[in-house]
């Protein structure tokens, strides 16, 4: 019934130049990485990288900042990742500082079919120029727009054949928000499961949302 | 006794018996230690884990605190996503934050995310944080390396969020901001109010009952 088993070769088939990803994971952690190392090998460059930060060179998706392979970077912290400074200070790397909180409702909003989002957080700060304000009962809101990106890369514990993902402790991070909001969805997992193995309860992102499937390791 | 440590030992007083808590990296990850005992909190990571507790052993796979650091759950412990977690912070569920700044003005407004031309990590979650935890304590120290004050009229760095701080606690002294006045309501103990006021640029009131900082449970 299903078939999103994808391999190696297949997925690289479909990256190009310039295109946009989103990505799970904090400091690496929960960050699929067997992807991002079909993306390095790949040779793909001028990505536009949309997730909460560009980890440590040599962790997560900072391989890629690392290769001089990002073009653009929508994170929330940059600061573990001193090859990321370096390159948004020489101006090879275009680098949109968001808020994280407002990241993630942003990623969200991308997937949920919403305009926009108002929160204060960024009011009086550099982060509310140039954006529009409303005030609702005495209360000053930026309004925060949707973000989407041409694919996103999610890192999972365990899924079923219908792409049901489970997830492990603090590696969900970002993970079932940018699973929503790219127009295919590619999921990292340790385990793949028959149908009916996840109890239907305990599914935090549907499969509906995840367009393939990888193992993490291949037996 | 190391500064970090005593502005530790008096920010921990801020903190009541239930509260859920986000510390911030550095300095605040320090409060814990000086708790008194009958003062239990909830820590909430904004990374998606509220019931935050010691690493014990050795590290788990796919288990971190905010800095990335491994580190351990307690009983009643909840992981989430990052939508959730900042809901968690934005909707009022977050009873104080403790932050680290590297500027405080009189109107209570912080800067502690970027020094322009020379360090730009990134604002994180501190905005968020900031802008939505019911109770908000800057602890820092109180002056720069090169002895300038960190507590001014107007912040020069960006803003972090503005008039958002209810708490400045610093190695000589804790500032509270009620109806948009600073006021002096501790100072270190042996300072006076007029020491403080020498290391300090902002223009602040002294509270009727400004007295000296306990910092008895330093010695535990």
């Amino acid at each position: 019934m299903y078939n999103k088993r994808i391999s190696p070769d297949a997925f690289v088939s479909r990256l190009k130049d310039g295109m946009s990803i989103m990505f799970g994971g904090f400091m690496g952690c929960g960050t699929p990485e067997r992807i991002v190392g079909l993306l390095l090998d790949s040779g793909v460059r001028d990505l536009t990288l949309i997730g909460n930060d560009s980890a440590l060179p040599n962790t997560g998706v900072g391989v890629l900042v690392a290769n001089r392979r990002v073009k653009r970077l929508i994170a929330s912290h940059i600061g573990t990742n001193p090859l990321t400074g370096q390159q948004m200070i020489n101006g090879e790397l275009d680098v949109e500082l968001v808020p994280q909180g407002t990241l993630a409702e942003r990623i969200r909003c991308g997937g949920a079919g919403l305009g926009g989002v108002l929160t204060q957080t960024g009011v009086g700060t550099v982060v509310g120029e140039g954006k529009t304000h409303l005030t609702f009962d005495g209360v000053e809101y930026l309004v925060e727009r949707p973000l989407r990106a041409d694919m996103a890369i999610v890192k999972a514990r365990a899924a079923d054949e219908a792409g049901n993902l489970v997830y492990d402790k603090t590696a969900r991070n970002f993970n079932p928000l940018v699973a929503m909001a790219a127009d295919w969805v590619i999921a990292e997992v340790d385990e793949l499961l028959p149908l009916g193995s996840l109890d239907p309860e305990a599914v935090i992102t549907p499969g509906v949302m995840i367009s393939a499937l990888m193992l993490t390791e291949e037996s | 006794m190391d500064v970090k440590e005593r502005i530790a030992c008096r920010v921990a007083q801020e903190l009541k018996q239930g509260d859920v808590v986000n510390l911030g990296i550095g300095l605040p990850t320090l409060v814990p230690n000086y708790l008194p005992s009958d003062v239990t909190i909830t820590l909430q990571s904004e990374n998606g884990l509220l019931g935050m507790g010691p690493l014990q052993g050795q590290p788990v796979p796919n288990l971190t605190n905010a800095g990335g650091k491994p580190c351990g759950t307690l009983p009643g412990a909840a992981f989430f996503d990052s939508a959730m977690s900042f809901s968690i912070i934005r909707g009022g569920h977050v009873d104080a934050t403790v932050l680290g700044g590297l500027q405080v003005d009189q109107h209570g407004s912080l800067a502690n995310w970027m020094v322009p031309g020379k360090m730009v990590p990134g604002m994180g979650g501190a905005m968020d944080l900031v802008s939505g935890a019911k109770k908000v304590v800057v602890a820092m120290e109180h002056c720069t390396r090169d002895g300038g004050s960190k507590v001014l009229k107007t912040c020069t760095l960006p803003l972090t969020a503005r008039s958002k701080v209810n708490t400045l606690i610093t190695e000589y002294a804790v500032f509270k901001f009620k109806e948009g006045k600073m006021l002096l309501t501790e100072y270190a103990p042996g300072l006076s109010v007029e020491a403080v006021r020498a290391v300090t640029e902002a223009e602040f009131e002294v509270s009727p009952d400004c007295h000296e900082m306990d910092l008895s449970l330093l010695t535990r």
